[in-house]
């Protein structure tokens, strides 16, 4: 471009020596889209080498086999037969499946409320509230699922509350090593990541789009079903999938407050690739639930805006 | 009050914290007539609407809807539907859907409800448009897409906040017509919001003047411009020349004037009421006061100085030095007639006939 603008003669005489660079230059500015990868370019390598490379090994480690402490490098499918054939494997995926749905969901359930007061009927100070919401997030997730061990212990907050107002004799023994205990945790520990989706996702909705609503003869709740519900759907969707998708793998909360019921298949590719030492079937078991991830994600997606087209 | 009011405002007040929006308003709007709220921004007049759509309640006052107080029926329960500045549109639902929106309360039958949907867009022009979503609509479309939606419940009022502003000029001139043609159309009673006089002037049947939360003046707007209450709408509407003065007499009929730049001139007392000593302004339209080189037979005449002249194709501006008073008189020249050029800095002399005077007092 700026070349345009310089007397032709400095041009001709600049020409032999910036041909290449000003042909790169001009290459660059028309190009719009070559510029955008220029600037994806940094993380899609980091991404590709942090992800591509390890998601690589873990493949073609799931066709290797571990024999005693060598691993025969023969490509077999054994791991995967094994995985579907014992029972355990089933079990723990599927366990780990409802135990994650159920903490999403029971987070989404839980922080719609909030995100839709934040959005709706907080007028001064929301940044403040967003950031007290997302406080839990400033401790570390291991001091958090400790913190909830010792509210649902056997001794613990819940328990001795119980005991001291006199409504139970002995303590409730369901409360920790269980599910329930898993998914409560699960779903106080994930709560910042159903909050701020779905809050922005209801801060963005046209204010005057619920007054028309209103004015055509929607009373406040078939107003939210009809108008606000399927307006926010992008965030609860992300909101699902950032929870769901991470919390199936989960192996430290399982660990400390799943107990035997509890214990998800995340505890079982850590053991895999830990105590047992058999990394081929910890990378099996690892696609397998990759896999299982995938497609419920999938399904969310595809349900939801199925059920949108349905609506309108 | 009179007896045909099918809206009736009375004594209505709003108050936000202490900022008074509305201040002890009453009006009458009638039955299928097009009344405009004409104002600056911050006059009230967006208030007012929303008062009527429910969307607020009076702090003091009530407002009858044919007879019934509606101040306690919230918004989702008034015969009244509301085309919003911003359209609102559902994004998420296609024209149809936005169209049939309201409809889903009276549980028609399916084929009823694709029929009066089918009218609709026909009425506004659209029959191809029903499966398109808002984002692929033009402003236009979608303001018409929000007056079917409205108008498909056949509410007793259809409120519209400047529902044109948005729209380019050509386009904005041509929705004029065909909102005026589709409120023939139906016969519904239009509430309509606008701070465009000019749109106001050519919609209405009759127009509220409105500023500080209060109407100045209602009237036709053929009133409102020909017969202005006070110097506030006739400022407001069109453009005026002022000239300050005093009466010297007064008997019911007509005043004996003491006019600075005029001297003593006789004026028909249109607003009545007037008494000697007292202190008014005189008000006289550009366009009806004539140019001429020698002083004409008939009417009021005053000698002048061309100070600045634009040629505007369809007609002329002349402004117009007089000794006496600072600000030139403004003179609009219709070319209708084979344009004689007028020297800048002439020597003129203005004329206007009786009637183009109007005596406001100050």
């Amino acid at each position: 471009m700026a070349d345009i603008a310089e007397p032709a003669q400095a041009q001709q005489a600049a020409r032999p020596a910036r041909r290449g660079r000003g042909a790169n230059g001009r290459l660059f500015y028309r190009h719009e889209r070559l510029r955008g990868y220029g600037l994806l370019m940094p993380a899609l390598l980091f991404m590709a080498a942090g992800i591509l490379i390890p998601f690589g090994i873990l493949v073609t480690m799931s066709f290797w086999t571990q024999t005693g402490f060598d691993i025969d490098t023969s490509f077999t499918l054994d791991n995967y037969a094994k995985a579907f054939e014992q029972p355990v494997y089933q079990t723990l995926i599927l366990r780990s499946l409802y135990m994650s749905g159920a903490a999403t969901v029971a987070t989404v359930l839980l922080c719609y409320p909030i995100a839709y007061f934040v959005a709706f009927h907080v007028h001064r100070g929301k940044m403040l509230w967003l950031i007290l919401l997302t406080l839990p997030f400033w401790t570390s997730y291991l001091l958090r699922v400790f913190a909830w061990k010792t509210v649902l212990g056997y001794n613990g907050v819940i328990n001795s509350a119980l005991m001291s107002v006199g409504l139970i004799d002995q303590p409730l023994e369901f409360l920790l090593y269980s599910q329930s205990a898993v998914i409560i945790t699960l779903a106080h520990a994930w709560a910042p990541f159903a909050i701020l989706p779905i809050y922005v996702s209801l801060e963005k909705i046209d204010r005057s789009l619920l007054e028309a609503a209103t004015d055509l003869g929607d009373g406040p709740w078939r107003r939210f079903l009809r108008v606000t519900l399927p307006l926010s759907a992008p965030g609860i969707i992300a909101a699902t999938l950032l929870i769901f998708i991470p919390t199936v793998g989960d192996y430290i909360t399982p660990a400390l407050l799943g107990g035997p019921d509890g214990v998800m298949i995340g505890n079982m590719i850590q053991m895999q690739f830990g105590r047992i030492n058999d990394w081929p079937m910890g990378a099996t078991l690892a696609i397998i639930m990759m896999i299982c991830v995938a497609i419920v994600a999938l399904t969310v997606i595809v349900g939801t805006s199925r059920l949108k087209a349905r609506a309108s | 009050m009179t007896q045909d009011a099918y809206i009736r405002i009375e004594n209505v007040t709003k108050r936000f914290g202490s900022f008074t929006a509305l201040g002890d308003v009453s009006m009458d709007i009638r039955e299928g007539e097009f009344f405009s709220l004409l104002g600056a921004s911050g006059c009230g007049k967006t208030t007012l609407l929303r008062l009527l759509a429910g969307f607020e309640s009076p702090t003091e006052g009530e407002i009858y809807l044919d007879g019934d107080p509606i101040s306690g029926v919230p918004p989702n329960h008034r015969p009244v539907n509301m085309v919003f500045q911003s359209y609102a549109i559902f994004p998420h639902l296609d024209v149809r859907d936005n169209i049939a929106y309201g409809l889903r309360k009276r549980k028609l039958p399916k084929a009823r409800r694709d029929e009066m949907v089918d009218e609709m867009l026909h009425l506004i022009k659209l029959p191809d448009y029903g499966d398109r979503r808002a984002n692929q609509l033009s402003g236009g479309q979608r303001q018409r897409v929000a007056l079917a939606r409205a108008l498909i419940l056949r509410p007793k009022v259809l409120l519209l906040d400047e529902p044109l502003g948005a729209l380019d000029k050509n386009l904005r001139e041509q929705m004029q017509l065909e909102l005026r043609q589709i409120q023939r159309t139906v016969g519904i009673t239009f509430v309509f919001v606008t701070h465009d006089q000019e749109e106001a002037l050519t919609l209405s049947d009759r127009m509220a003047v409105m500023a500080r939360g209060k109407p100045l003046q209602i009237d036709t707007p053929e009133a409102l411009y020909e017969r202005p209450a006070n110097r506030e709408v006739a400022e407001f509407i069109g453009s005026m020349n002022f000239f300050e003065g005093r009466v010297t007499q007064a008997d019911g009929q007509g005043v004996d004037l003491d006019v600075a730049a005029l001297g003593r001139i006789a004026a028909p007392d249109g607003a009545g009421g007037l008494s000697p000593g007292q202190r008014v302004a005189l008000a006289i339209r550009p366009e009806k006061i004539a140019l001429s080189d020698t002083r004409p037979e008939r009417g009021h005449a005053v000698r002048g100085r061309i100070q600045n002249a634009a040629y505007l194709g369809e007609r002329s501006h002349y402004y117009v030095q007089l000794d006496g008073i600072e600000a030139p008189v403004a003179v609009s020249a219709n070319n209708s007639a084979p344009v004689r050029h007028v020297p800048e800095a002439g020597e003129v002399w203005l004329s206007w006939p009786d009637e183009a005077m109007r005596v406001l007092a100050e």
